[in-house]
Protein backbone atom coordinates (compact mmCIF):
# COMPACT_ATOMS: atom_id res chain seq x y z
CA UNK A 1 0.00 0.00 0.00
CA UNK A 2 1.37 3.39 -1.02
CA UNK A 3 0.29 6.91 -0.23
CA UNK A 4 -0.82 9.33 -2.91
CA UNK A 5 -1.65 13.00 -2.70
CA UNK A 6 -4.63 14.21 -4.70
CA UNK A 7 -4.14 17.92 -5.40
CA UNK A 8 -7.16 19.95 -6.47
CA UNK A 9 -6.45 22.66 -9.00
CA UNK A 10 -9.03 25.25 -9.81
CA UNK A 11 -9.23 26.81 -13.24
CA UNK A 12 -10.70 29.87 -11.58
CA UNK A 13 -10.73 29.64 -7.81
CA UNK A 14 -12.25 33.07 -7.46
CA UNK A 15 -15.46 32.25 -9.23
CA UNK A 16 -18.21 33.18 -6.81
CA UNK A 17 -20.65 30.41 -6.20
CA UNK A 18 -23.96 30.84 -4.44
CA UNK A 19 -24.16 29.81 -0.78
CA UNK A 20 -26.48 26.99 -1.81
CA UNK A 21 -23.98 25.80 -4.39
CA UNK A 22 -21.18 25.97 -1.82
CA UNK A 23 -23.28 23.99 0.59
CA UNK A 24 -23.84 21.28 -2.02
CA UNK A 25 -20.14 21.11 -2.88
CA UNK A 26 -19.21 20.89 0.76
CA UNK A 27 -21.62 18.05 1.31
CA UNK A 28 -20.43 16.26 -1.81
CA UNK A 29 -16.83 16.60 -0.67
CA UNK A 30 -17.67 15.23 2.77
CA UNK A 31 -19.49 12.26 1.25
CA UNK A 32 -16.63 11.67 -1.18
CA UNK A 33 -14.06 11.68 1.63
CA UNK A 34 -16.37 9.55 3.79
CA UNK A 35 -16.52 6.97 1.00
CA UNK A 36 -12.72 6.75 0.88
CA UNK A 37 -12.50 6.62 4.68
CA UNK A 38 -15.09 3.80 4.66
CA UNK A 39 -12.55 1.76 2.69
CA UNK A 40 -9.93 2.61 5.30
CA UNK A 41 -7.94 4.42 2.60
CA UNK A 42 -8.14 7.99 3.86
CA UNK A 43 -4.98 9.43 5.43
CA UNK A 44 -5.65 13.15 5.72
CA UNK A 45 -6.44 16.31 3.85
CA UNK A 46 -7.34 19.95 4.00
CA UNK A 47 -8.69 22.91 2.14
CA UNK A 48 -6.33 25.82 1.43
CA UNK A 49 -8.11 29.17 1.87
CA UNK A 50 -6.87 32.07 -0.24
CA UNK A 51 -7.14 34.53 2.65
CA UNK A 52 -3.71 35.84 3.72
CA UNK A 53 -1.97 33.81 1.01
CA UNK A 54 1.60 34.95 0.23
CA UNK A 55 4.20 34.04 -2.32
CA UNK A 56 7.88 34.24 -1.41
CA UNK A 57 10.15 34.79 -4.44
CA UNK A 58 13.76 33.83 -5.10
CA UNK A 59 15.04 37.25 -4.10
CA UNK A 60 13.07 36.91 -0.84
CA UNK A 61 10.50 39.46 -1.85
CA UNK A 62 7.02 38.63 -0.67
CA UNK A 63 3.90 39.28 -2.68
CA UNK A 64 0.29 38.81 -1.78
CA UNK A 65 -1.55 36.04 -3.51
CA UNK A 66 -2.33 33.92 -5.28
CA UNK A 67 -5.86 35.19 -5.09
CA UNK A 68 -7.39 32.44 -7.09
CA UNK A 69 -7.80 34.41 -10.30
CA UNK A 70 -4.65 33.01 -11.75
CA UNK A 71 -4.98 29.72 -13.53
CA UNK A 72 -4.55 26.44 -11.74
CA UNK A 73 -4.33 27.55 -8.16
CA UNK A 74 -4.32 24.84 -5.56
CA UNK A 75 -7.55 24.74 -3.59
CA UNK A 76 -6.92 21.75 -1.39
CA UNK A 77 -5.62 18.24 -1.19
CA UNK A 78 -6.24 14.88 0.34
CA UNK A 79 -3.87 12.01 0.97
CA UNK A 80 -5.06 8.47 0.32
CA UNK A 81 -3.72 4.95 0.62
CA UNK A 82 -3.91 2.92 -2.57
CA UNK A 83 -2.46 -0.30 -3.93
CA UNK A 84 -1.56 1.36 -7.23
CA UNK A 85 -1.71 4.68 -8.99
CA UNK A 86 -4.74 3.35 -10.91
CA UNK A 87 -6.65 2.90 -7.66
CA UNK A 88 -5.69 6.40 -6.55
CA UNK A 89 -6.93 7.70 -9.92
CA UNK A 90 -10.27 5.97 -9.32
CA UNK A 91 -10.58 7.86 -6.03
CA UNK A 92 -9.70 11.11 -7.80
CA UNK A 93 -12.44 10.58 -10.39
CA UNK A 94 -15.03 10.94 -7.63
CA UNK A 95 -13.74 14.37 -6.54
CA UNK A 96 -16.58 16.93 -6.68
CA UNK A 97 -14.33 19.75 -7.95
CA UNK A 98 -14.17 17.93 -11.29
CA UNK A 99 -17.72 19.17 -11.90
CA UNK A 100 -16.17 22.59 -12.58
CA UNK A 101 -14.98 23.15 -16.13
CA UNK A 102 -11.21 23.14 -16.43
CA UNK A 103 -10.60 22.00 -12.86
CA UNK A 104 -8.18 19.13 -12.35
CA UNK A 105 -7.06 16.68 -9.72
CA UNK A 106 -3.38 15.85 -9.84
CA UNK A 107 -2.42 12.43 -8.47
CA UNK A 108 1.11 12.18 -7.12
CA UNK A 109 2.89 9.46 -5.26
CA UNK A 110 4.28 10.42 -1.86
CA UNK A 111 7.89 9.42 -1.34
CA UNK A 112 8.11 6.72 1.29
CA UNK A 113 11.19 8.04 3.01
CA UNK A 114 12.80 4.62 2.61
CA UNK A 115 15.53 5.94 0.34
CA UNK A 116 14.04 4.32 -2.76
CA UNK A 117 12.28 7.43 -4.04
CA UNK B 1 -32.39 -7.40 53.09
CA UNK B 2 -31.94 -11.12 52.60
CA UNK B 3 -28.49 -12.54 53.00
CA UNK B 4 -28.10 -14.22 49.63
CA UNK B 5 -28.69 -10.89 47.87
CA UNK B 6 -26.72 -8.77 50.30
CA UNK B 7 -23.48 -10.67 50.13
CA UNK B 8 -22.95 -10.68 46.35
CA UNK B 9 -23.77 -6.98 46.27
CA UNK B 10 -21.40 -6.21 49.11
CA UNK B 11 -18.83 -8.54 47.67
CA UNK B 12 -18.70 -6.67 44.45
CA UNK B 13 -18.64 -3.14 45.79
CA UNK B 14 -16.45 -3.75 48.81
CA UNK B 15 -14.12 -6.31 47.26
CA UNK B 16 -12.99 -3.83 44.66
CA UNK B 17 -12.55 -1.07 47.22
CA UNK B 18 -10.50 -3.20 49.60
CA UNK B 19 -8.44 -4.66 46.77
CA UNK B 20 -7.66 -1.26 45.27
CA UNK B 21 -6.58 0.20 48.60
CA UNK B 22 -4.42 -2.83 49.45
CA UNK B 23 -2.85 -2.88 45.99
CA UNK B 24 -2.02 0.76 46.35
CA UNK B 25 -0.47 0.05 49.76
CA UNK B 26 1.49 -3.07 48.69
CA UNK B 27 2.46 -2.09 45.16
CA UNK B 28 1.31 -3.63 41.92
CA UNK B 29 3.62 -6.63 42.23
CA UNK B 30 1.53 -7.83 45.18
CA UNK B 31 -1.81 -7.65 43.49
CA UNK B 32 -2.47 -11.32 44.31
CA UNK B 33 -1.86 -10.74 48.03
CA UNK B 34 -4.36 -7.90 47.98
CA UNK B 35 -6.92 -10.09 46.24
CA UNK B 36 -6.33 -12.92 48.70
CA UNK B 37 -6.81 -10.72 51.74
CA UNK B 38 -9.96 -9.22 50.27
CA UNK B 39 -11.22 -12.70 49.40
CA UNK B 40 -10.52 -14.04 52.90
CA UNK B 41 -12.35 -11.09 54.39
CA UNK B 42 -15.52 -12.13 52.62
CA UNK B 43 -14.98 -15.74 53.54
CA UNK B 44 -14.97 -14.62 57.18
CA UNK B 45 -18.26 -12.84 56.64
CA UNK B 46 -19.76 -16.00 55.18
CA UNK B 47 -18.49 -17.99 58.15
CA UNK B 48 -19.64 -15.59 60.84
CA UNK B 49 -22.75 -13.77 59.65
CA UNK B 50 -25.04 -16.77 59.16
CA UNK B 51 -24.60 -17.65 62.84
CA UNK B 52 -24.24 -14.30 64.53
CA UNK B 53 -26.43 -12.27 62.22
CA UNK B 54 -25.43 -9.51 59.86
CA UNK B 55 -23.63 -6.76 61.75
CA UNK B 56 -25.30 -3.40 62.07
CA UNK B 57 -22.68 -1.81 59.86
CA UNK B 58 -21.50 -4.58 57.52
CA UNK B 59 -19.06 -2.34 55.65
CA UNK B 60 -17.30 -1.20 58.83
CA UNK B 61 -17.15 -4.83 59.92
CA UNK B 62 -15.54 -5.84 56.63
CA UNK B 63 -12.97 -3.04 56.81
CA UNK B 64 -12.03 -4.00 60.34
CA UNK B 65 -11.59 -7.63 59.34
CA UNK B 66 -9.60 -6.61 56.27
CA UNK B 67 -7.26 -4.57 58.44
CA UNK B 68 -6.85 -7.47 60.89
CA UNK B 69 -6.18 -9.91 58.09
CA UNK B 70 -3.61 -7.55 56.63
CA UNK B 71 -1.84 -7.28 59.96
CA UNK B 72 -1.88 -11.04 60.43
CA UNK B 73 -0.54 -11.49 56.94
CA UNK B 74 2.32 -9.11 57.65
CA UNK B 75 3.08 -10.90 60.93
CA UNK B 76 3.16 -14.26 59.21
CA UNK B 77 5.24 -13.01 56.33
CA UNK B 78 8.01 -11.14 58.04
CA UNK B 79 10.05 -10.92 54.87
CA UNK B 80 7.15 -9.49 52.89
CA UNK B 81 6.51 -7.00 55.67
CA UNK B 82 10.09 -5.80 55.65
CA UNK B 83 10.00 -5.24 51.94
CA UNK B 84 6.64 -3.54 52.00
CA UNK B 85 7.07 -1.66 55.26
CA UNK B 86 8.96 1.31 53.84
CA UNK B 87 6.10 1.87 51.39
CA UNK B 88 3.48 1.82 54.10
CA UNK B 89 3.36 4.42 56.73
CA UNK B 90 3.65 3.10 60.27
CA UNK B 91 3.59 -0.60 59.68
CA UNK B 92 4.74 -1.64 63.07
CA UNK B 93 4.00 -5.30 62.97
CA UNK B 94 3.96 -5.53 66.73
CA UNK B 95 1.66 -2.57 67.21
CA UNK B 96 -2.08 -2.56 67.02
CA UNK B 97 -2.02 0.37 64.64
CA UNK B 98 -1.91 -0.28 60.98
CA UNK B 99 -2.35 2.39 58.41
CA UNK B 100 -4.65 0.86 55.88
CA UNK B 101 -6.65 3.88 54.95
CA UNK B 102 -10.16 2.89 53.95
CA UNK B 103 -11.56 6.40 53.83
CA UNK B 104 -13.82 7.29 50.94
CA UNK B 105 -11.24 9.61 49.45
CA UNK B 106 -8.45 7.06 49.57
CA UNK B 107 -10.74 4.41 48.09
CA UNK B 108 -11.63 6.65 45.15
CA UNK B 109 -8.04 7.76 44.62
CA UNK B 110 -6.78 4.18 44.80
CA UNK B 111 -9.38 3.00 42.29
CA UNK B 112 -8.54 5.81 39.87
CA UNK B 113 -4.82 5.14 40.19
CA UNK B 114 -5.37 1.42 39.71
CA UNK B 115 -7.42 2.24 36.62
CA UNK B 116 -4.43 4.05 35.15
CA UNK B 117 -2.05 1.26 36.18
CA UNK B 118 -4.22 -1.49 34.67
CA UNK B 119 -4.81 0.46 31.47
CA UNK B 120 -1.10 0.79 30.88
CA UNK B 121 -0.09 0.56 27.21
CA UNK B 122 2.23 -2.36 28.09
CA UNK B 123 -0.74 -4.61 28.92
CA UNK B 124 -2.71 -6.22 26.08
CA UNK B 125 -6.16 -4.64 25.86
CA UNK B 126 -8.01 -7.92 26.37
CA UNK B 127 -6.10 -8.49 29.60
CA UNK B 128 -6.77 -4.90 30.67
CA UNK B 129 -10.49 -5.55 30.43
CA UNK B 130 -10.21 -8.78 32.41
CA UNK B 131 -8.12 -7.12 35.10
CA UNK B 132 -10.47 -4.17 35.29
CA UNK B 133 -13.42 -6.53 35.75
CA UNK B 134 -11.64 -8.45 38.47
CA UNK B 135 -9.82 -5.74 40.40
CA UNK B 136 -11.89 -2.62 39.75
CA UNK B 137 -15.35 -4.11 39.36
CA UNK B 138 -15.07 -7.04 41.78
CA UNK B 139 -16.33 -9.64 39.32
CA UNK B 140 -15.73 -13.29 40.06
CA UNK B 141 -13.76 -15.44 37.63
CA UNK B 142 -16.88 -17.44 36.56
CA UNK B 143 -18.71 -14.19 35.78
CA UNK B 144 -15.83 -12.89 33.68
CA UNK B 145 -15.66 -16.24 31.88
CA UNK B 146 -19.39 -16.06 31.22
CA UNK B 147 -19.13 -12.52 29.87
CA UNK B 148 -16.33 -13.52 27.47
CA UNK B 149 -18.11 -16.81 26.64
CA UNK B 150 -15.10 -18.83 27.65
CA UNK B 151 -14.09 -20.99 30.59
CA UNK B 152 -12.53 -20.16 33.94
CA UNK B 153 -9.13 -21.63 33.01
CA UNK B 154 -8.77 -19.27 30.06
CA UNK B 155 -9.63 -16.25 32.20
CA UNK B 156 -7.35 -17.37 35.03
CA UNK B 157 -4.46 -17.74 32.61
CA UNK B 158 -5.15 -14.40 31.01
CA UNK B 159 -5.29 -12.63 34.37
CA UNK B 160 -2.18 -14.41 35.59
CA UNK B 161 -0.19 -13.29 32.57
CA UNK B 162 -1.51 -9.75 32.89
CA UNK B 163 -0.47 -9.59 36.54
CA UNK B 164 2.95 -10.92 35.64
CA UNK B 165 3.26 -8.19 33.06
CA UNK B 166 2.25 -5.52 35.58
CA UNK B 167 4.93 -6.88 37.89
CA UNK B 168 7.64 -7.13 35.23
CA UNK B 169 6.98 -3.65 33.94
CA UNK B 170 7.00 -2.28 37.50
CA UNK B 171 4.03 -0.09 36.71
CA UNK B 172 3.50 2.34 39.58
CA UNK B 173 0.04 2.82 41.06
CA UNK B 174 -0.22 6.57 40.80
CA UNK B 175 -1.78 9.34 38.78
CA UNK B 176 0.25 9.98 35.65
CA UNK B 177 2.03 13.35 35.70
CA UNK B 178 -0.08 16.20 34.24
CA UNK B 179 1.96 16.21 31.04
CA UNK B 180 1.12 12.56 30.37
CA UNK B 181 -2.43 12.46 31.61
CA UNK B 182 -4.14 13.05 28.27
CA UNK B 183 -2.11 10.44 26.49
CA UNK B 184 -2.66 7.87 29.23
CA UNK B 185 -6.31 8.81 29.40
CA UNK B 186 -6.71 7.63 25.79
CA UNK B 187 -5.81 4.08 26.81
CA UNK B 188 -8.10 4.22 29.84
CA UNK B 189 -11.02 5.40 27.71
CA UNK B 190 -10.41 2.67 25.15
CA UNK B 191 -10.62 0.05 27.89
CA UNK B 192 -13.78 1.54 29.39
CA UNK B 193 -15.31 1.78 25.92
CA UNK B 194 -14.52 -1.88 25.23
CA UNK B 195 -15.71 -2.91 28.68
CA UNK B 196 -19.04 -1.26 27.96
CA UNK B 197 -19.26 -2.87 24.52
CA UNK B 198 -18.37 -6.22 26.02
CA UNK B 199 -21.52 -5.93 28.09
CA UNK B 200 -23.68 -4.32 25.45
CA UNK B 201 -22.88 -6.73 22.65
CA UNK B 202 -22.15 -9.81 24.75
CA UNK B 203 -23.82 -12.99 23.61
CA UNK B 204 -24.10 -14.17 27.18
CA UNK B 205 -27.67 -15.19 27.97
CA UNK B 206 -27.34 -13.60 31.37
CA UNK B 207 -29.04 -10.22 30.90
CA UNK B 208 -28.26 -9.08 34.44
CA UNK B 209 -24.58 -9.77 33.91
CA UNK B 210 -24.54 -7.93 30.58
CA UNK B 211 -26.05 -4.84 32.17
CA UNK B 212 -23.74 -5.05 35.16
CA UNK B 213 -20.76 -4.88 32.82
CA UNK B 214 -22.16 -1.75 31.22
CA UNK B 215 -23.01 -0.15 34.54
CA UNK B 216 -19.51 -0.84 35.84
CA UNK B 217 -18.00 0.79 32.76
CA UNK B 218 -20.26 3.78 33.41
CA UNK B 219 -19.29 3.90 37.07
CA UNK B 220 -15.58 3.96 36.25
CA UNK B 221 -16.09 6.57 33.53
CA UNK B 222 -17.98 8.67 36.02
CA UNK B 223 -15.05 8.41 38.46
CA UNK B 224 -12.96 10.09 35.77
CA UNK B 225 -15.55 12.85 35.35
CA UNK B 226 -15.62 13.46 39.09
CA UNK B 227 -11.83 13.86 39.21
CA UNK B 228 -10.86 17.30 37.97
CA UNK B 229 -7.73 16.42 36.02
CA UNK B 230 -9.52 13.74 34.02
CA UNK B 231 -12.81 15.58 33.56
CA UNK B 232 -12.01 16.10 29.87
CA UNK B 233 -14.48 16.65 27.03
CA UNK B 234 -13.87 13.18 25.56
CA UNK B 235 -14.62 11.55 28.93
CA UNK B 236 -17.94 13.37 29.03
CA UNK B 237 -18.56 12.33 25.42
CA UNK B 238 -17.89 8.68 26.25
CA UNK B 239 -20.24 8.90 29.21
CA UNK B 240 -22.93 10.44 26.99
CA UNK B 241 -22.48 7.59 24.51
CA UNK B 242 -22.93 5.06 27.31
CA UNK B 243 -26.08 6.84 28.60
CA UNK B 244 -27.68 6.80 25.14
CA UNK B 245 -27.01 3.09 24.69
CA UNK B 246 -28.00 2.23 28.26
CA UNK B 247 -31.36 3.93 27.71
CA UNK B 248 -32.39 0.84 25.70
CA UNK B 249 -31.55 -1.78 28.34
CA UNK B 250 -35.17 -2.49 29.21
CA UNK B 251 -36.45 -2.40 25.66
CA UNK B 252 -33.81 -4.72 24.24
CA UNK B 253 -34.33 -7.77 26.40
CA UNK B 254 -37.13 -10.25 25.92
CA UNK B 255 -38.72 -12.20 28.75
CA UNK B 256 -36.42 -15.15 28.13
CA UNK B 257 -33.23 -13.09 28.09
CA UNK B 258 -32.82 -12.85 24.32
CA UNK B 259 -31.82 -9.58 22.74
CA UNK B 260 -34.56 -7.66 20.92
CA UNK B 261 -33.06 -5.84 17.96
CA UNK B 262 -33.34 -2.08 17.63
CA UNK B 263 -36.06 -2.07 14.98
CA UNK B 264 -38.27 -4.43 16.94
CA UNK B 265 -38.01 -2.52 20.20
CA UNK B 266 -40.91 -0.79 21.90
CA UNK B 267 -39.54 2.72 22.12
CA UNK B 268 -41.92 3.66 24.92
CA UNK B 269 -39.62 1.50 27.05
CA UNK B 270 -36.55 3.58 26.25
CA UNK B 271 -35.36 5.34 29.36
CA UNK B 272 -35.94 9.04 28.73
CA UNK B 273 -34.08 10.03 31.87
CA UNK B 274 -30.89 8.41 30.63
CA UNK B 275 -31.38 9.95 27.19
CA UNK B 276 -31.68 13.34 28.87
CA UNK B 277 -28.58 12.71 30.93
CA UNK B 278 -26.69 11.68 27.80
CA UNK B 279 -27.70 14.92 26.11
CA UNK B 280 -26.47 16.87 29.10
CA UNK B 281 -23.05 15.20 29.12
CA UNK B 282 -22.75 15.52 25.35
CA UNK B 283 -23.39 19.22 25.79
CA UNK B 284 -20.64 19.37 28.41
CA UNK B 285 -18.36 17.48 26.03
CA UNK B 286 -18.66 20.21 23.43
CA UNK B 287 -16.16 22.42 25.26
CA UNK B 288 -12.70 22.53 23.80
CA UNK B 289 -11.41 21.92 20.31
CA UNK B 290 -10.87 18.22 20.12
CA UNK B 291 -13.46 16.15 18.31
CA UNK B 292 -12.82 12.60 19.49
CA UNK B 293 -14.36 9.40 18.21
CA UNK B 294 -16.48 9.41 21.36
CA UNK B 295 -17.99 12.78 20.44
CA UNK B 296 -18.94 11.44 17.03
CA UNK B 297 -20.20 8.11 18.32
CA UNK B 298 -22.20 9.84 21.05
CA UNK B 299 -23.78 12.14 18.47
CA UNK B 300 -24.68 9.12 16.33
CA UNK B 301 -26.05 7.36 19.42
CA UNK B 302 -28.12 10.45 20.13
CA UNK B 303 -29.80 10.11 16.73
CA UNK B 304 -30.49 6.46 17.53
CA UNK B 305 -32.66 7.65 20.39
CA UNK B 306 -34.89 9.36 17.80
CA UNK B 307 -36.74 6.54 16.10
CA UNK B 308 -38.49 8.64 13.45
CA UNK B 309 -36.87 8.55 10.01
CA UNK B 310 -36.44 12.15 8.94
CA UNK B 311 -34.20 13.33 6.08
CA UNK B 312 -32.38 15.53 8.58
CA UNK B 313 -31.63 12.58 10.85
CA UNK B 314 -30.03 10.49 8.14
CA UNK B 315 -28.14 13.40 6.61
CA UNK B 316 -26.67 14.15 10.05
CA UNK B 317 -25.88 10.50 10.73
CA UNK B 318 -24.16 10.15 7.35
CA UNK B 319 -21.96 13.19 7.99
CA UNK B 320 -21.12 11.94 11.48
CA UNK B 321 -20.05 8.59 10.06
CA UNK B 322 -18.02 10.39 7.37
CA UNK B 323 -16.14 12.14 10.16
CA UNK B 324 -15.92 9.10 12.43
CA UNK B 325 -14.31 7.01 9.69
CA UNK B 326 -11.62 9.64 9.27
CA UNK B 327 -10.86 9.65 12.99
CA UNK B 328 -11.31 5.95 13.77
CA UNK B 329 -11.97 3.48 10.96
CA UNK B 330 -13.77 0.29 11.83
CA UNK B 331 -15.54 -2.16 9.51
CA UNK B 332 -18.80 -1.78 11.43
CA UNK B 333 -18.67 2.03 11.09
CA UNK B 334 -18.02 1.62 7.36
CA UNK B 335 -21.08 -0.63 7.05
CA UNK B 336 -23.26 1.68 9.11
CA UNK B 337 -22.15 4.64 7.04
CA UNK B 338 -23.26 2.81 3.92
CA UNK B 339 -26.64 2.12 5.50
CA UNK B 340 -27.02 5.86 6.23
CA UNK B 341 -25.93 6.57 2.65
CA UNK B 342 -28.78 4.37 1.41
CA UNK B 343 -31.22 6.32 3.57
CA UNK B 344 -30.01 9.60 2.03
CA UNK B 345 -29.30 8.66 -1.61
CA UNK B 346 -31.18 5.40 -2.08
CA UNK B 347 -30.15 1.76 -2.23
CA UNK B 348 -28.63 1.76 -5.75
CA UNK B 349 -25.91 4.29 -4.91
CA UNK B 350 -25.29 2.60 -1.58
CA UNK B 351 -24.79 -0.79 -3.27
CA UNK B 352 -22.04 0.66 -5.49
CA UNK B 353 -20.36 2.13 -2.41
CA UNK B 354 -20.87 -1.04 -0.36
CA UNK B 355 -19.14 -3.17 -2.96
CA UNK B 356 -16.02 -1.03 -2.64
CA UNK B 357 -15.74 -1.86 1.05
CA UNK B 358 -14.40 -5.36 0.40
CA UNK B 359 -15.42 -6.77 3.76
CA UNK B 360 -16.11 -10.29 2.47
CA UNK B 361 -14.93 -11.87 5.71
CA UNK B 362 -17.55 -10.00 7.73
CA UNK B 363 -21.05 -11.46 7.80
CA UNK B 364 -22.55 -8.04 8.50
CA UNK B 365 -21.27 -7.02 5.07
CA UNK B 366 -23.54 -9.58 3.44
CA UNK B 367 -26.36 -8.70 5.81
CA UNK B 368 -26.06 -5.08 4.65
CA UNK B 369 -25.98 -6.06 0.96
CA UNK B 370 -29.03 -8.25 1.56
CA UNK B 371 -30.81 -5.31 3.13
CA UNK B 372 -29.87 -2.96 0.27
CA UNK B 373 -30.94 -5.44 -2.41
CA UNK B 374 -34.25 -6.26 -0.68
CA UNK B 375 -36.21 -3.58 -2.50
CA UNK B 376 -34.30 -3.90 -5.80
CA UNK B 377 -33.62 -7.57 -6.40
CA UNK B 378 -35.06 -10.06 -3.87
CA UNK B 379 -33.12 -12.97 -5.37
CA UNK B 380 -29.82 -11.23 -4.86
CA UNK B 381 -30.97 -10.18 -1.41
CA UNK B 382 -31.67 -13.83 -0.57
CA UNK B 383 -28.19 -14.90 -1.76
CA UNK B 384 -26.55 -12.29 0.45
CA UNK B 385 -28.67 -13.06 3.50
CA UNK B 386 -27.96 -16.75 2.98
CA UNK B 387 -24.24 -16.08 2.91
CA UNK B 388 -24.50 -13.93 6.03
CA UNK B 389 -26.45 -16.75 7.69
CA UNK B 390 -23.73 -19.27 6.89
CA UNK B 391 -20.98 -17.00 8.18
CA UNK B 392 -22.76 -15.86 11.33
CA UNK B 393 -21.45 -17.41 14.51
CA UNK B 394 -23.90 -16.39 17.19
CA UNK B 395 -27.44 -17.69 17.50
CA UNK B 396 -28.91 -14.18 17.55
CA UNK B 397 -27.23 -13.30 14.25
CA UNK B 398 -28.29 -16.56 12.64
CA UNK B 399 -31.86 -16.12 13.78
CA UNK B 400 -31.94 -12.55 12.46
CA UNK B 401 -30.73 -13.65 9.03
CA UNK B 402 -33.27 -16.48 8.96
CA UNK B 403 -36.04 -13.95 9.65
CA UNK B 404 -34.76 -11.64 6.91
CA UNK B 405 -34.87 -14.49 4.38
CA UNK B 406 -38.38 -15.47 5.46
CA UNK B 407 -39.59 -11.92 5.10
CA UNK B 408 -38.38 -11.50 1.50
Amino acid sequence: MQEFILIFRHEDGHKIASPEQNQIWMKQTMDWIGGIAAQNKFVGGNGLPFADAKVVHANRTVTNGPFGEIKETIGGYIIVKAGSVEEAVEFAKGCPILQGDGNTVEVRQIAKGDGVH
Amino acid sequence: MEQPALIPHLFRTEFRKITAVLCKAFGIENIAVAEDIAGETFLSALEVWPYKGIPENPVAWLYLVAKNKTRNYLLRHQHFAEKIAPQMKAVATDSEQLDINLSEKNITDSQLQMLFAICHPAIPVEAQIGLALRILCGFGIPEIANAFLTNKEVINKRLFRAKEKLRDEKIPIEFPPPTEINQRLDAVLTTLYLLFNEGYYSESQDAVLREDLCLEAMRLTYLLIAYEATNQPEVNALFALMCFHASRFEARKSDNGEIILYHDQDETRWNQELIGRGAWFLHRASEGQRLSRYHLEAAIAYWSTQKNDTPEKWEQVLQLYNRLLQVAYSPIAALNRTYALAKVYGAAIAITEAEKLKLENNHFYFALLGELYSSINPNKAREHFQRAYEMAITETDKRTMRQKIDML
